[in-house]
């Protein structure tokens, strides 16, 4: 009897299994060719940085192979690294890139535990109307928020515009809204059980939000903090409106302000420069993706 | 450790009335279990003890003290959830240390209460792990390590084996019941299911609707249910109601339940029920147990007659038997010896010194 039942069963799961992995492997064999294509769009432009970036400005005029070094240097890397100037903007870029993760993080946080856990009248509108404000393309806000800024720097004194701090004001606007709705998606996640336990243990809301939902959402932490610091280190917009002295410039203005002079393009140390600067975001990515795993809920509950 | 008291405790969402004034005292040590189908408002009733909903209308007290307005956080209760909600990123020592590192106890009472509470479930090897490391079972053992580290005055568990499998279930409960044995905590235990009410509780709540249907010790709530909700719920397979009427007998009483079937009434029995009008609807309830085989079924108080079983259920120890009379659906539990076979006639008997009489209409039991 049994003997019958394993001849019939044998068969008829053999040829389910093979029609499944037939779909996987033809599955496998799109994304690696999606993926290929991809791979080559996103990295010709950082190969032909990094080639530009080692030629001599004469090699670089000449009419020879694009892609192809045929006396290497380093002049760009020295002429920009020994050059005050583009430190200064490295400099200034890092203290606002760092200090706007930071302010992001302390408000976003909160909002979004707020917005997720302890539900208030008005909070699914307002968290809602915070995704909405995402939606509006910043290129729309630069001028009223010029205005806005110049205006207030007369009426108080205060001096705003052309003053890299200002950048550490302006860019929360851009990064808040998307922070927190990633951290209530994050928090969302997390079973109401969990912080009821806590309440139990004694917790206050706020050690439910330190000890237990920021850790359990470190992933969503961290993706919000790239996003935070990528908006920032690569924003280019607001830094050409809002600061033009040499000594408030950030990274990415600052290239294009100083290697530009008027129809002479330095490509060289154009090219040098994005390479260097898109060093930062690169090891921070890096560094975090180790962290940048989800699933840390993993045996909360059921599951 | 302390008492837990309900007075006419109300839950009410928008216009929904999920508890409707609920009366429960509950004295020092006792292990209450509030049963009862999804939505009858235990869950609910549970959660406003812990703090975890408002109360509506009505007080709770623990311990004397009227609690209403007192944080879950100071009403020095733990609670065991269905789905153990361990915290992820903590081992398990550190899951069941929280409450008390967050009270800034002493490290040594920390580890010291931590030891004993492990050694207590047998988790001891699992101190250093992380939950998701761990069984289901494991996971729920450590969730009660969590409430018994605290030493609190009540402990609440919310349906805390449903999520785990038949066996284990089983285990678990005679952990919780050996537990308790120990501890001596009051408890207030949720569950649907029935089985785990009688074998854990010192008293049951039957919850029905957002009310209480009955209270009692489990022995009681099945030899001497209240309503017909309670006599239905309590006990498995459930109870047999067949409609009936009861009617004057040559000097003494019998229930008729079809043109062919009457019963004549138990001396005692039919004393009891002599004032009850020979026109009311009544529903005669018999237990699964109390309907077996004429073989088995001996004696003054046991009554025979006919049926033709449709389902046969062999248990090994028992056999049940499912059969129609009167037009409705019964159960008898025959021995197992017996060559019962779906379609062929078999003779069963009752006992009506364990038959309940219930009002159709009120559904209270007379």
């Amino acid at each position: 009897m049994s003997t019958i039942a394993i001849d019939k069963a044998g068969p008829s799961r053999k040829t389910k299994y093979g029609s499944i992995s037939r779909d996987r492997a033809w599955a496998l064999r799109w994304s690696y060719f999606f993926l290929i294509i991809f791979t080559i769009v996103s990295l010709v432009p950082p190969i032909y940085m990094l080639i530009t970036s080692l030629k001599s400005s004469t090699e670089i005029s000449a009419a020879t192979n694009p892609w192809w070094v045929f006396h290497p240097t380093l002049e760009n890397y020295i002429a920009l690294l020994s050059s005050n100037q583009f430190l200064t903007f490295f400099w200034n870029s890092a203290l606002v890139s760092v200090l706007v993760v930071i302010i992001t993080m302390l408000i976003s946080v909160p909002a979004a535990f707020a917005l997720s856990r302890m539900r208030f009248w008005g909070s699914a509108t307002i968290a809602t109307g915070i995704f909405l404000t995402y939606l509006i393309p910043d290129t729309l806000l630069f001028l009223p928020l010029f205005k806005m800024f110049a205006t207030f720097s007369d009426w108080t004194g205060i001096p705003l515009i052309n003053r890299w701090y200002v950048l550490v004001i302006v860019y929360p606007t851009l990064t808040v809204p998307f922070c927190t709705w990633i951290m209530i998606g994050y928090f969302a996640s997390i079973p109401k059980e969990l912080d009821e336990a806590a309440i139990i243990d004694g917790a206050s809301w706020f050690q439910t939000l330190t000890r237990i939902f920021i850790p359990v959402a470190l992933p969503g932490l961290i993706a919000a903090t790239i996003f935070a610091f990528t908006v920032s280190w690569a924003q280019f917009l607001y830094p050409m409106v809002f600061t033009t002295s040499t000594d408030q410039l950030v990274m990415p203005a600052g290239i294009i302000t100083t290697l530009i002079k008027g129809d002479v393009f330095n490509w060289g140390q154009i090219m040098t420069g994005a390479l260097l600067g898109a060093a930062p975001p690169l090891i921070i990515y890096a560094f975090l993706m180790d962290y940048y795993i989800s699933g840390l809920t993993a045996g909360a509950t059921k599951g | 450790m302390a008492e837990v008291s309900l007075r006419k405790v109300v839950k009410r969402y928008d216009d929904v009335e999920a508890v409707r004034g609920i009366d429960l005292d509950i004295p020092d040590h006792e292990f209450v279990v509030l049963v009862g189908p999804s939505g009858c408002g235990k869950s609910t009733t549970l959660r406003m003890i812990a703090g975890l909903e408002d109360i509506s209308d009505g007080e709770i007290l623990i311990g004397g003290d009227v609690v209403n307005d007192v944080p879950p956080k100071d009403r020095d209760i733990a609670m065991v959830f269905q789905n153990y909600a361990l915290y992820p990123h903590m081992t398990v020592a550190e899951n069941m240390s929280f409450g008390l590192r967050l009270k800034r106890y002493p490290k040594a009472e920390i580890k010291q209460r931590v030891t004993e509470a492990a050694r207590m479930l047998d988790i001891t090897d699992l101190i250093d792990r992380k939950p998701k490391q761990l069984s289901g079972g494991q996971r729920q053992r450590v969730a009660m390590g969590r409430a018994i580290v605290r030493n609190p005055k009540v402990f609440l568990f919310d349906e805390p084996l449903s999520n785990l499998d038949a066996k284990l279930r089983v285990q678990m409960r005679i952990e919780i019941k050996k537990v308790h044995q120990k501890v001596r905590t009051t408890t207030v235990y949720v569950t649907h299911d029935q089985v785990e009410a009688m074998t854990l509780a010192d008293r049951v709540v039957v919850m029905n609707h957002g009310r209480i249907e009955q209270i009692g010790p489990p022995n009681e709530l099945y030899h001497r249910p209240a309503t017909k909700f309670v006599a239905g719920f309590i006990g498995s397979p459930a109870m047999n109601f067949i409609p009936c009427r009861i009617e004057d007998a040559g000097g003494t009483l019998q229930v008729r339940i079809s043109d062919t079937i009457a019963f004549p009434l138990p001396r005692e029995h039919a004393a009891r029920y002599g004032g009850t009008s020979r026109d009311t609807k009544l529903l005669l309830g018999l237990r699964p147990e109390h309907i077996v085989d004429a073989q088995s079924g001996q004696g003054p108080s046991f009554q025979t007659f006919n049926a033709t079983p449709d389902v046969i259920e062999p248990m090994g120890m028992e056999t049940f038997v499912y059969f129609p009379i009167a037009g409705v659906q019964l159960c008898g539990r025959i021995n197992p010896g017996i060559d019962a076979r779906a379609g062929v006639p078999l003779r069963l008997a009752v006992d009506l010194n364990h038959m309940h009489l219930l009002n159709e209409a009120t559904g209270q039991v007379l």
